[in-house]
């Protein structure tokens, strides 16, 4: 199916967003189609976490308009919280709630939010652990587990409460370098379950394997977007190159 | 000393109570001889000497009660201002921001023992209530601004990403205070609440200035009476003393299972 067909998960236009003098994003537009898998590449500092925080309105924006599930979600009447119910958040330093154990994270916004009956949130939370992979940590606490298993359990998180939309801020860049790779098998499945993704990430291998395009940033602008076979070997920016030739 | 050998006694002192520390081992602590040396003191007097040292010991324990139930009214009225007033400096809102504000560096900025007659004074103006009742609402209005400062300070030591991935998941700004960074914040201030409470036990003898009869009243009646001051204030002092290291070392325990706990590994 062409990709023009689908639904617009994510649509953003002429984004714009300031720290202070610092021009974090300058003018900055994109679709995310429903089942896309779009991978957002580029050295620090170039805006790519501020683009993904602002998608669910972690980070205001100062001008331009970002569209998810067709709702305005920088509009002053739109009830943000209903529209972060359908989209998941995976952060960098997973964010666990440290004080409950592996099952009451991936319960309470079920509960809390979604309003659904503990047995029901627990019956969920439990298929969700098979699914990566941990079952047997139900009752653990997050200390208690490795960076790879404290991730996985954010990832099952935020799945518990149904999204249609995931994002991921580096997921892998705070792990050791032997978990990194039971996080992004976990990452690849929900992929091949036709999960709509946008991947802030360093892992060139993931995007060339699993993304549907590649979007690449500098300066809080996006220099180039293409699909990662023709961005990986034949990039059109000059700026593009000089990334590439860095990093791999 | 940032290297303190093993064995050694280390002693955290907050707010005037040693807080003895599971490092501090051996059979001579400096908690064990203050503690157990008063208590042994208490009893020496009183059986070797027990005009007036008995009957001290038999006039007071009523007041001991009062000065109990200051405490714990103060401290429980205290924690429930505090939160508020926690909750109020970590606002975005000017208005409540602004209030909390004002009421903390208020209340920082005058002595206690002027705050208990100002308070004192200004209610029986306005209500007729027990004087106990506002000794305990004076001291709790003093110290629910320290309280709101231990309680702005645990808030601020949760980690941003908590409130984040709450709010992520959908849940609105006091669903994800309520159940992500409050539970969390109230471990961060067990151990310096547990502090004000020690130091709220030793001012709430400046209630005996109002009409309250408490430990250290009792004893100012006793000595009065019998004009023997110096007997009665040693028995009063070891008793605040008893009280005080006996509530420090509960909450040194306290502090010692919660570190214990493996949730906060």
């Amino acid at each position: 199916m062409p990709t023009s067909a689908r639904r617009k998960i994510v649509e953003a236009r002429e984004v714009r967003k300031f720290f202070g003098s610092l021009r974090a994003l300058h003018r900055v537009s994109f679709d995310v189609h429903e089942g896309e898998k779009v991978v957002v590449l580029g050295p620090s500092g170039s805006g790519k976490s501020t683009l993904l925080r602002s998608i669910n309105g972690l980070e205001t924006i100062d001008a331009g308009r970002i569209v998810v599930n067709g709702v305005d979600i920088h509009d002053a009447a739109t009830d943000i919280n209903r529209v972060r119910e359908e989209v998941g958040m995976v952060f960098q330093s997973f964010n666990l709630f440290p004080h409950k154990t592996v099952l009451e994270n991936l319960t309470l916004a079920q509960i809390v939010v979604r309003k659904r009956a503990k047995a029901e949130a627990v019956e969920r939370a439990t298929a969700l652990l098979h699914k990566v992979g941990i079952p047997e940590k139900a009752q653990a606490y997050p200390g208690q587990l490795s960076g790879g298993q404290q991730q996985r359990v954010a990832i099952a998180r935020s799945l518990a409460m149904g999204p249609k939309l995931m994002l991921f801020d580096e997921p892998t860049s705070a792990l050791d370098p032997e978990m990194i790779g039971e996080v992004l098998e976990v990452m690849r499945a929900l992929a091949r379950d036709g999960m709509t993704m946008v991947v802030v990430s360093h892992e060139m291998g993931f995007a060339r394997e699993v993304a549907d395009r590649v979007i690449f940033m500098d300066g809080g602008t996006i220099v180039e977007e293409a699909p990662p076979t023709q961005f990986f070997t034949q990039p059109a920016q000059e700026r593009t190159k000089l990334f590439l030739s860095q990093i791999l | 000393m940032p290297d303190a050998k093993q064995g050694s006694s280390i002693i955290e002192v907050g707010d005037g109570a040693a807080i003895p520390r599971p490092s501090d081992v051996g059979l001579f602590t400096a908690w064990r001889v203050a503690f157990f040396g008063a208590l042994a003191s208490v009893a020496y007097l009183a059986i070797t000497r027990p005009d007036p040292y008995f009957r001290i010991l038999t006039f007071i324990p009523d007041g001991i009660l009062v000065t109990f139930e200051v405490t714990v009214g103060a401290i429980l009225l205290a924690l429930v201002i505090g939160l508020f007033a926690g909750l109020g400096r970590v606002a975005k809102n000017p208005v409540i921001n602004g209030a909390a504000s004002l009421y903390v560096e208020v209340i920082r900025g005058i002595p206690l023992l002027v705050q208990i007659f100002y308070i004192y004074y200004a209610l029986g103006r306005i209500v007729h209530i027990p004087d106990l009742y506002s000794a305990v609402i004076a001291m709790a209005v003093c110290y629910g601004a320290y309280m709101g400062e231990i309680f702005r300070a645990g808030i601020q030591s949760i980690p941003r990403g908590q409130m984040e991935a709450a709010r992520s998941l959908g849940m609105t700004h006091t669903q994800a205070m309520r159940h992500v960074v409050i539970p969390q914040a109230a471990r961060v201030v067990l151990p310096p609440i547990g502090n004000e409470f020690i130091a709220l036990l030793k001012d709430s003898s400046l209630v005996s200035i109002l009409a309250v009869s408490d430990l250290l009243r009792r004893g100012r009646e006793f000595a009065s009476e019998t004009f023997s001051y110096f007997e009665t204030y040693t028995i009063v002092a070891l008793i605040y003393l008893i009280l005080t290291l006996f509530f420090s070392k509960l909450i040194g325990l306290l502090e010692e299972r919660l570190s214990a706990d493996k949730r906060t590994a």
